[in-house]
């Protein structure tokens, strides 16, 4: 069996396709077959993460590390362009395999409680199985072009997701601007598959990385123009100044939906894929600093703007933001195992945030539904002391909240302190790095600060629903609270998956990487700290979590809120947060409108109708017409006309023939 | 014998027919100096039929068939617009105006 399970795996890419085509039959043809539905949709997630076990499990036992692809069939035979339909298992795609599998799986579940009541059901789960489909396809991808297929497939999916609930315009909206946005990255990752097939010849994972080091001069101008445009398409589909500006308007999804795509999965394809070409990113050591720049800046940004959001999954947007920021810290800096181990730990804690507040959602809009209420049901304003009402979600929350503050030993506190440290470690070599480290470290301060200002907000202090909707406050079924646990407890023990060395773990997640990231590492210098550093920062790193945390508690006065409807804007710097810096301003002032306008005043009512229309299409008809008219003038229906215009005529032949 | 005053009558004769068509508006007028022109033209063929033979005179004969059946045509043509408008003043008769 064993032998055999890596040859299943078509089958866990090809389950969740086929759980697609039931549930979009099944939504057109018998929308109301919520049971069908429910089997169908969880059961495809089930069976592939079964799949996607026992190939993994295979891949551990199997004797030599070597990754196992499979050819299916010739895709793009063009030249020399040979581009087979090819999936490739190797150490980095298990971990993103289980990750997409088992956290898809628990989110599947939940959604079956979440989504109970609404209308579009099957609908939601044909796009939900669509989504895991393509996902696993940019996992398994063993080429570019494939995985290209399976990246420009989950941002359809996304788009579809945000906008489930079309029927309001600012959800449509939403789910356009992700679309257009992502676009414009991977418009930067095309660029770069064609500047890859130019250099290298192949579009092959292992062809290209096997013949990189040969073809692409170390820190050449070439390498660092594939990188820099594989990372534009990084920032696109995960969030990054300055494509980030989706992310947080995609909130307008369902929230298991935020859950899967905009938290656990898809927003981290791009770390994935810049850990995936680990080997042209050590190559271009301009790209890497400019990748772990800009990471550690958006962390510190977005942080910033969670600060002051008041919409609960805004919060937990911008935190998205903010924590993939960190991972392309650690992608960037060259230690992938730490980048993809704060992946595979915040896809833990932040699906079980988002999911804890979908059950706090939930049980808000039951209330005001329940009592014909027009409030937000979302705003925290609105929240406080739901800790009485929705214990289990309160405390799983907490795992979480203390999870991404980085508190020992939870998951969050191993990955994120891997990163800084990985981070100051190559400080050494170039200053810069430890730069890249502050900012790092005091985007976790503020992480833990706006984190548990969320909790005290939602959870503490006094109640701001309302007197008669308190009555309606309830933990949700146990559909939805199951997989709120079952991810609890991956919070709490998913750090241990990588232990570090200095606490005397065997750095699991880093050994089982290692065959896929030893390319890199050794084109990288060696940084070595000493323990002592080390201590120092681990120490650094949970003092700023523990003031952040105890910062909020003292700071805030959650008895002090009013509930959203009474409250006064804010003035000053918390305005300037609140309003998220302006971002979507600026960009709608310097990208959208001169745009808008180029199109509609420029092409379109000058290009378009004046010139295409005016000269091209009615003009020629116009010509056409006149020189109809000036030849009926001709015809004037006189014989006499007639007559004279001949006997002219034969004059000047007879003149012409007799000269 | 007799060449020049011959073909400068039918010159003449024809340049009359050629102005009558040109001027006049009656069609029966007009059709009278259609006629016209096609006589002189014989005439021209007699008065040349002594330089090349017997053709110019063969050639007049065919010319009076045709033109006896163009006549023919011609007159029912004109009764039948007459009948229609009431006319056969052609400036009347514009029907191919543009």
């Amino acid at each position: 069996m064993a032998a055999t399970a890596p040859s299943l795996i078509w089958l866990a890419v090809v389950l969740p396709l086929a759980g697609f085509v039931v549930n979009a039959t099944l939504a057109f043809v018998r929308p109301g077959a919520r049971t069908v539905v429910s089997v169908v949709g969880v059961g495809v997630l089930v069976g592939a993460f079964a799949f996607s076990a026992a190939a993994c499990a295979a891949l551990a036992g199997a004797p030599d590390a070597a990754p196992i692809v499979f050819r299916y069939w010739t895709w793009m035979p063009v030249g020399d362009l040979q581009v087979d339909v090819a999936l490739r298992l190797d150490h980095l795609s298990a971990v993103m395999l289980l990750v997409v599998t088992g956290v898809g799986s628990l989110i599947h579940v939940f959604s079956v409680g979440y989504m109970r009541e609404d209308p579009g059901y099957a609908r939601y789960f044909a796009y939900l199985n669509l989504f895991v489909f393509f996902m696993l396809l940019l996992v398994l991808g063993a080429n570019f072009p494939v995985m290209f297929v399976g990246w420009e497939g989950v941002g359809l999916c996304s788009y579809l997701l945000i906008g489930f609930w079309f029927g309001e315009k600012v959800n449509a909206d939403a789910g356009k601007k992700a679309f257009i946005v992502n676009r414009i990255g991977d418009c930067g990752f095309l660029v770069a598959m064609f500047l890859i097939f130019r250099h290298t010849g192949s579009l092959d994972f292992a062809e290209v990385f096997a013949r990189a080091p040969g073809l692409l001069a170390a820190g050449g101008a070439t390498v660092t123009a594939i990188t820099l445009f594989l990372f534009l398409g990084c920032t696109g589909k995960s969030a990054q100044i300055p494509l980030y500006t989706w992310l947080p308007d995609a909130m307008q999804g369902p929230t298991p939906v935020s859950a899967l795509i905009h938290a656990a999965t898809m927003v981290t394809a791009g770390v994935y894929l810049v850990a995936r070409c680990g080997i042209l990113f050590a190559l271009a050591p301009a790209s890497q600093a400019v990748v772990a720049m800009t990471g550690a800046v958006t962390a510190l940004f977005a942080a910033t703007i969670a600060l002051k959001q008041w919409d609960i999954k805004r919060v937990l947007a911008y935190s998205t933001v903010s924590q993939l920021g960190y991972m392309f810290v650690g992608v960037g800096t060259g230690a992938a195992a730490a980048g993809i181990f704060h992946l595979t730990t915040h896809a833990f804690f932040k699906a079980l945030l988002f999911l804890g507040s979908g059950s706090v959602i939930h049980a808000m809009h039951h209330a005001y539904h329940a009592t014909h209420a027009h409030e937000d049901a979302q705003d925290m304003r609105n929240m406080g002391g739901l800790r009485h009402h929705l214990p289990w979600t309160a405390a799983l929350m907490w795992i979480a909240t203390l999870a991404i503050a980085g508190v020992p030993p939870l998951a969050g506190f191993f990955s994120k302190d891997e990163i800084l440290t990985a981070a100051f470690a190559r400080g050494a070599h170039d200053p810069l790095w430890y730069g890249i480290w502050a900012l790092g470290l005091a985007a976790a301060l503020l992480t833990a600060f706006y984190m548990t200002r969320l909790m005290l907000y939602t959870f503490h202090g006094p109640n701001r629903t309302g007197e008669p909707q308190r009555a309606h406050l309830h933990e949700a079924p146990w559909v939805m609270t199951g997989p709120l646990v079952l991810l609890g407890a991956l919070t709490v023990l998913g750090g241990l998956i990588n232990v570090p060395p200095l606490l005397h773990g065997g750095a699991w997640l880093h050994e089982w990487l290692a065959p896929v990231t030893a390319g890199a590492t050794a084109l990288l210098p060696a940084g070595h700290l000493s323990h002592t550093i080390e201590w120092v920062l681990v120490l650094a790193a949970v003092l700023v979590a523990a003031a952040g945390i105890v910062g909020a508690v003292v700071l805030l006065k959650p008895g002090a809120l009013v509930p959203a409807r009474q409250a006064v804007p804010e003035t000053g710097l918390g305005r300037l947060l609140w309003k998220k810096w302006y971002v979507d301003e600026l960009y709608d002032a310097i990208i959208v409108r001169p745009l808008a306008w180029l199109s509609r005043r420029v092409l379109w009512e000058t290009i378009d109708v004046r010139v295409v229309d005016g000269l091209g299409v009615n003009g020629s008809a116009r010509v056409a017409r006149a020189a109809g008219w000036l030849g009926s003038r001709l015809q004037t229906g006189q014989v006499g006309v007639y007559v004279a215009v001949f006997v002219v005529g034969v004059l000047a032949i007879l003149t012409a023939a007799l000269r | 014998m007799l060449l020049g005053p011959a073909l400068v009558v039918s010159a003449v004769l024809f340049t009359l027919g050629v102005a009558g068509v040109l001027l006049r508006r009656n069609a029966i007028v007009i059709f009278m100096c259609v006629e016209l022109m096609l006589n002189a033209v014989n005439l021209t063929f007699v008065a040349l039929a002594q330089r090349i033979g017997v053709a110019g005179h063969v050639f007049v004969f065919f010319v009076m068939a045709v033109a006896a059946a163009e006549a023919a045509v011609g007159l029912a043509i004109i009764l039948a617009v007459f009948r229609h408008r009431e006319s056969v003043d052609l400036r009347d008769i514009d029907l191919l105006k543009g």
